[in-house]
């Protein structure tokens, strides 16, 4: 397959939008996009074909799939709250046979890539949908949802307890193809989410989704009661997108290599960008889709114009590059510095607080330092929207860590 | 197949309690039946408050200028609605329509009556105006808590063959409820259909008596919906499907229209033990 390259009419009210290479890998899986949709708020694709082409997407990843018909949890089961929502479906569905039979069949037919969320309220139930699984075709990667109640230890969410988060992996590894990419779904409801991290993926997770919804509650003050009948629901949509970078960032800086699908109130391409840069390979878009049906794709499309913007020519030069080496000035303060240093850009930083930061900063070395620091602060701002090149190295060691990762893993 | 749109508000004007909002919908009004819906987003693009909110499609025009208009009726009820009925003339609004399943037409000349609670009227106007085309007769019943929350009465006299008002505080028609006064109106007019939409304790009420009354109904519920599109299961409600199966079903694609015999009214906010995927009661 070709990398995809995305937009080339106009897109908003600015020029022609350029080609950028959108091609990423989530460890062995390649993918011509870099926008998914998130679990549970796209269903299987289905739907959202009638508003844009699925197939344009990065791939599908479908609502977490039970091993039996499921009626979910009663109503109401949402609430708005403040750039939000909460919900409380408790994952309805048809239960797994259906699932194959239906969904999938109509996912593979319309050409599109699949990840298949699983879940399960036992080890066993995960294990028996792995084996299920492992010989349907048309899957591309797993996700393993656990953020379920484990209903042989008092309802404890696998997903707090690194070692039942651990066994339920390991569990569904040793049961799928092992080449199969399996990434679990990470809750950002526990103290050091690095810590479920490495548990996960020594259990052997090929990769991590971040994050699933955060638990929350809201009263309805009219009633004076909950206002969901679950009484509390996970919390999902731009209020929690700063959990979700910080996730994602924290994770990244753990753990340099390995493939991170970053989502939580992605609204928009720059909300993207923001996952990009702290060290996501692909992103989800959730939520932002019931409040525009058309979000993922035009969330695609507004990340194009975002990289080029920022003078990248593909996106995987812009994963993790907000964990570069970089101590430059904040423009702001660069220019005031830059005025007051201009007149004497020599003196000597022992002497006091007068020297002005900005000629400390590397960056400056790496332009010119022979010139004047006013000067070396209009150039600093011309490069802004030109390619990187002073972070060649940067990418360079990155697309070598990326192959090292792209590696299938090895049967446990 | 539903489209979204970004539609330029026309004209608000005010109804008693309501403001209705006229639109531009080119595309989208050719498709448009009785009793689908649109869902409109709140506040801008940057809006805190993220989940569209529906509304029942009233009027369409599929010519004339704008290549197309369509209307909704606004109760402000809470911020969503409050902005909404604070728009202007030439400003724009994402709409998202048409959606759902619409009423099912008789496709004999068969009397029809039509309940509608307060705004519930609003997609009641098209159904009459295609019933009374197939030469069918349109009895109607209006009902509110109080007269300004009547929407279109002049408008829905003209529509109907007669029209019945019920009020809860007796300001305008016959005092009480649309149910007070439904069964003598299903069995004066031999109705073989009853058409409704409202609150649910009122889908409830209406779906026993056309039972009662050997009359088949259909019933347009409002679920909370937070996409509107059959992608979230948030707006399910217990319904027996054709093999006698209950099961948890998505009111925006599969309703908001159903065959009031076939909701389970009084479970509607649990989960019925005998649902398809009901959690199985652990024996002990
Ligand atoms: C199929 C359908 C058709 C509808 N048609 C109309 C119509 O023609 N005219 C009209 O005025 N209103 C209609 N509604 C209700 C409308 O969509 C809004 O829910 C209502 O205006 C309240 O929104 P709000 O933002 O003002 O209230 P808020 O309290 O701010 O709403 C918060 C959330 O709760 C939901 N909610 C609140 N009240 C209701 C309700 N009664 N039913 C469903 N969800 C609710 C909202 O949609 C929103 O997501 C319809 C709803 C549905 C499901
Ligand atoms: C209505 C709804 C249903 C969801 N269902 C699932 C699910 O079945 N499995 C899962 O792993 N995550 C589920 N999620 C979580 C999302 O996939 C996502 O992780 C979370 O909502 C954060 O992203 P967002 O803010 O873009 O929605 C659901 C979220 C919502 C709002
Ligand atoms: S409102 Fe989302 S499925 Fe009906």
């Amino acid at each position: 397959m070709s990398p995809a390259v995305i937009g080339r009419g106009p897109v908003g009210s600015t020029s022609e939008t350029p080609r950028m290479d959108m091609s990423t890998s989530l460890g062995a899986m390649h993918l011509d996009a870099p926008v998914l949709t998130a679990s549970g708020c796209a269903a299987s694709g289905r739907e959202l074909d009638e508003y844009f082409d699925i197939t344009h997407l990065g791939a599908i990843v479908t609502k977490s799939i039970m091993l039996q018909p499921r009626a979910g949890r009663p109503t109401p089961r949402m609430a708005e709250t403040p750039s939000g929502m909460l919900n409380s479906i408790g994952l309805q569905g048809p239960g797994l046979e259906a699932f194959i039979e239906t969904d999938l069949a109509w996912l593979e037919q319309r050409g599109a890539r699949v990840i298949v969320s699983i879940a399960g309220g036992s080890v066993e139930e995960y294990v028996k949908i792995a084996q299920k699984l492992r010989y349907v075709s048309g899957i591309d990667a797993i996700e393993v949802n656990i953020s379920c109640p484990n209903v042989e230890d008092r309802g404890q969410v696998f997903a707090c307890n690194s070692e039942a988060a651990s066994q339920v992996i390991q569990a569904v590894r040793r049961h799928l193809d092992p080449h199969t990419p399996l990434f679990a779904k990470l809750s950002p409801d526990v103290t050091d989410i690095t810590d479920i991290a490495h548990a996960v993926v020594r259990a052997g997770a090929s990769g991590l989704s971040v994050i699933n919804t955060a638990l929350g509650m809201v009263i309805d003050v009219d009633r004076m009661r909950p206002a969901l009948a679950g009484v509390t629901g996970g919390l999902s949509g731009p209020a929690i997108r700063p959990i979700a970078v910080r996730c994602v960032w924290q994770i990244r800086q753990a753990m340099p290599k390995i493939p991170i699908l970053g989502m939580g109130g992605i609204r928009t391409g720059l909300d993207a960008l923001q996952f990009i840069l702290a060290g996501a390979n692909a992103v989800s878009v959730g939520t932002a889709t019931f409040n525009d049906p058309s979000a993922p794709i035009r969330v695609q499309r507004e990340l194009a114009q975002a990289l080029h913007e920022r003078g990248f020519t593909s996106l995987r030069e812009a994963i993790s590059f907000a964990h570069r080496e970089y101590d430059a000035p904040e423009p702001l303060f660069a220019e005031t510095a830059a005025a007051e240093s201009a007149v004497n850009p020599e003196v000597d930083e022992e002497q006091g607080l007068e020297v002005p930061r900005i000629i400390q900063v590397s960056e400056v070395d790496v332009l010119d330092d022979r010139r004047p620091v006013a000067e070396v602060v209009q150039i600093r701002r011309d490069t802004a929207s030109q390619p990187f090149d002073q972070y060649k190295e940067f990418a360079e060691a990155k697309a070598a860590d990326e192959r090292r990762a792209d590696v299938s893993p090895e049967p446990q | 197949m539903p489209i979204q749109l970004r539609a330029e508000v026309l004209d608000v004007r005010k109804s008693g309690a309501y403001s209705v909002l006229s639109l531009t919908a080119a595309g989208m009004t050719e498709l448009a039946r009785p009793g689908h819906f649109v869902t409109v987003s709140m506040g801008g693009e940057e809006s805190s408050m993220l989940l569209r909110r529906a509304f029942a499609i009233y009027q369409v025009k599929s010519r004339g200028v704008y290549g197309g208009t369509l209307e909704i009726v606004v109760g402000v009820e809470g911020k969503g609605s409050k902005w909404l009925s604070e728009r202007r003339r030439h400003d724009h609004l994402d709409i998202v329509g048409p959606l759902g399943r619409p009423f099912i037409l008789p496709k004999e000349r068969v009397p029809c009556v039509l309940v509608a609670g307060g705004y519930g009227a609003a997609g009641m106007f098209m159904l009459a105006e295609q019933l009374r085309d197939r030469g069918c007769r349109v009895d109607v019943v209006m009902g509110a808590s109080c007269e300004s929350k009547l929407f279109g009465v002049l408008e829905m006299k003209r529509a109907s063959s007669k029209l019945i008002i019920t009020t809860e505080d007796g300001s305008t028609g016959e005092r009480g409820r649309v149910t007070d006064v439904l069964g003598s109106v299903i069995d004066k007019s031999e109705a073989a259909v009853v058409y409704a939409c409202g609150p649910m304790g009122m889908l409830s009420a209406v779906a026993a008596i056309a039972g009662e009354h050997r009359a088949y109904s259909q019933c347009s519920v409002e679920e909370a919906m937070a996409c509107g599109i059959g992608v979230c299961m948030t707006c399910v409600l217990p319904v027996i499907g054709p093999d006698g199966v209950t099961r948890m079903v998505r009111s925006c694609v599969e309703g908001p229209v159903f065959r009031g015999d076939r909701v389970r009214w009084s479970d509607v906010g649990t989960i019925p033990a005998d649902a398809f995927g009901a959690p199985v009661v652990e024996e002990s």
